[in-house]
């Protein structure tokens, strides 16, 4: 019983940042149609924001929930300003292409990103300065809860939250949700399309910066290939989700992170990685449009 | 025609292209403050093109088209949504993801003042009953003639000057396409200059001041819509006889 406590409560926070993740792919989905494979490079570029503005301001010699909170912020505004970039460099000129040029160069960003993320800081491992060390360990008995993570769940789901609130109780996110629909349509509103959409970007980097701290916080070794493999599989959440669908990446993520988490732990960690793959075939043989996918409700 | 007001909207020898092909070519005339305006002919003659350009959804590739004798050819939609003309699509393209109420916020996004909107969306409702028992529901709910009023309150929403509606008939049955006609000019007399393009000529026709004829793509006619009604050859072409 403790120990399946103990899965949960790791399930849900790598679920948890899986979901910060997949919100950017299945948003960008919503608004583009495209799959964003550059995101995972975002989350990557988030973590190494953070580890810089840390290291800058000396933040690991005095641990603080002031710090974690600064460094987020740096990382997650950091990120909007690339997400914009990416957009309005690589996306943007190609609106009116065929799609299949558009995913081209999604890969092409994000090799992009990967190999200029080895170049300007290394391939090798750096380590994440412990810029928030909370004291002790929470106990219940026999069950240890690291408040780290804790922390991190918390941080996760309050972000979650407010994008929710973005997405449906703002001007923006009606917006969003109009552009998502059909982008003519939108602009015959007098929404302005194209800057909805960076904003989209902007929003969607944005959680894959905080992401991208929040891993660097629990696991501390980051390197710039570090966002592949959570990039494929928030991009799996997200279609096991319904691409596209915000509530649907958000289940889809905390459903593949308990999946992987009670693989690892009662079977093998040798499958960590092909179950998300797994459940990628099986989606696409089964039930393409994911989870939420089959009406087509709240798209942005 | 007299001409004593000077036209609101002026397409100037308006050309459009997808691609290699010209979808309408040297396309000229004008609609009136206060007028309803007819766009008629057979599928495939330009209508909806003429009025995507209008709205800046298509490019114009020759030619001009003039708002109040401003150019707004090429400018992006929601720029010209800014000169107060707003189109309520072909298809009643609304949005089946939101609810009514959503929907008709969204067509106030751009309005020029924001606190008439609890009075504008008073004042859709009272044209629209049907619209307010629906409120909160999903817009992909309403029936075919209920998504085509919302389309035209939406439009509403943002104090048009100018309308352009888009085959509002479409699909519809004979006596939701008369109150829908019924409505059209209901909003013509409160002061909306009207854009109407139509499969439906006859009624279209009875509702509106002027009639454009187009046919593949070409401007054949603009005259009152009383002389084209009475008119044997638009008869016979166009109004089934």
């Amino acid at each position: 019983m403790i120990e399946l406590i103990q899965h949960l409560v790791n399930g849900l926070s790598l679920g948890a940042i899986y979901a910060l993740i997949a919100l950017g792919y299945t948003m960008v989905f919503g608004v583009l149609q495209l799959i964003n494979f550059a995101h995972g490079d975002v989350y990557m570029l988030g973590a190494f924001i953070g580890l810089y503005v840390s290291r800058h301001f000396a933040l690991g010699d005095h641990p603080s929930l002031g710090n974690l909170i600064g460094v987020l912020v740096c990382a997650m505004i950091g990120c909007a300003i690339v997400g914009f970039l990416i957009e309005r460099m690589a996306y943007r000129p190609l609106r009116k292409s065929s799609r299949i040029n558009v995913l081209i160069t999604a890969v092409g960003v994000s090799l992009f990103l990967e190999f200029s993320g080895q170049l300007l800081f290394g391939s090798d491992p750096k380590f994440f300065p412990q810029i928030y060390k909370p004291e002790g360990d929470w106990t219940l008995g026999a069950l240890v809860i690291n408040p780290l993570q804790v922390m991190v769940l918390g941080i996760s789901l309050t972000l979650m939250a407010l994008l929710q609130f973005v997405i449906f109780k703002t001007r923006l996110g009606r917006a969003m949700r109009a552009v998502s629909f059909n982008h003519d349509l939108a602009s015959l509103m007098g929404i302005p399309t194209d800057r909805v959409i960076s904003y989209t970007f902007m929003l969607g980097s944005a959680l894959a910066g905080a992401a991208g701290v929040l891993v660097g916080l629990t696991y501390p070794k980051i390197e710039p290939l570090m966002g592949v493999m959570p990039g494929l599989k928030a991009f799996v959440a997200a279609v096991l989700g319904g691409v596209g669908n915000v509530v649907g990446a958000v289940v889809g993520a905390i459903t593949l992170g308990l999946a992987e988490e009670f693989l690892v732990g009662y079977w093998s960690p040798n499958y960590r990685d092909a179950l998300a793959f797994a459940i990628l075939i099986l989606i696409l043989l089964f039930k393409p449009t994911g989870l939420f996918g089959a009406k087509r409700t709240e798209k942005v | 025609m007299s001409t004593l007001s000077k036209p609101m909207l002026e397409f100037k020898n308006v050309s459009v292209h997808y691609g290699a092909i010209e979808a309408i070519h040297d396309v000229s005339f004008q609609v009136r403050q206060g007028e309803i305006v007819t766009l008629i002919g057979a599928n495939g003659a330009g209508k909806t093109t003429t009025l995507r350009a209008a709205s800046g959804l298509v490019k114009v590739s020759r030619g001009s088209i003039e708002f109040r004798g401003k150019t707004i050819s090429n400018l992006p939609p929601h720029e010209i949504v800014r000169n107060r003309i707003y189109q309520a699509p072909e298809g009643r393209g609304i949005f089946l993801n939101l609810s009514v109420e959503e929907n008709l916020d969204l067509g106030a996004w751009a309005a020029p003042n924001k606190s008439t909107l609890k009075a504008d969306l008073e004042n859709a409702f009272e044209l629209f009953p049907r619209l307010k028992e629906r409120r909160k529901q999903n817009a992909g709910t309403l029936s075919g003639g209920e998504q085509q009023m919302l389309a035209i309150a939406r439009a509403l929403m943002g104090h048009p000057e100018l309308l352009l509606l888009d085959e509002p008939s479409l699909g519809l049955a004979p006596q939701i396409i008369e109150r829908i006609f019924e409505i059209v000019q209901k909003i013509n007399q409160q002061g909306k200059t009207v854009l109407l393009v139509e499969q439906n000529a006859l009624q279209a026709l009875q509702i509106a001041h002027q009639g454009v004829v187009l046919e593949t793509g070409k401007v054949l006619t603009q005259k009152s819509a009383r002389e084209l009604l009475a008119s044997d050859e638009v008869r016979k072409a166009y109004l089934g006889e």
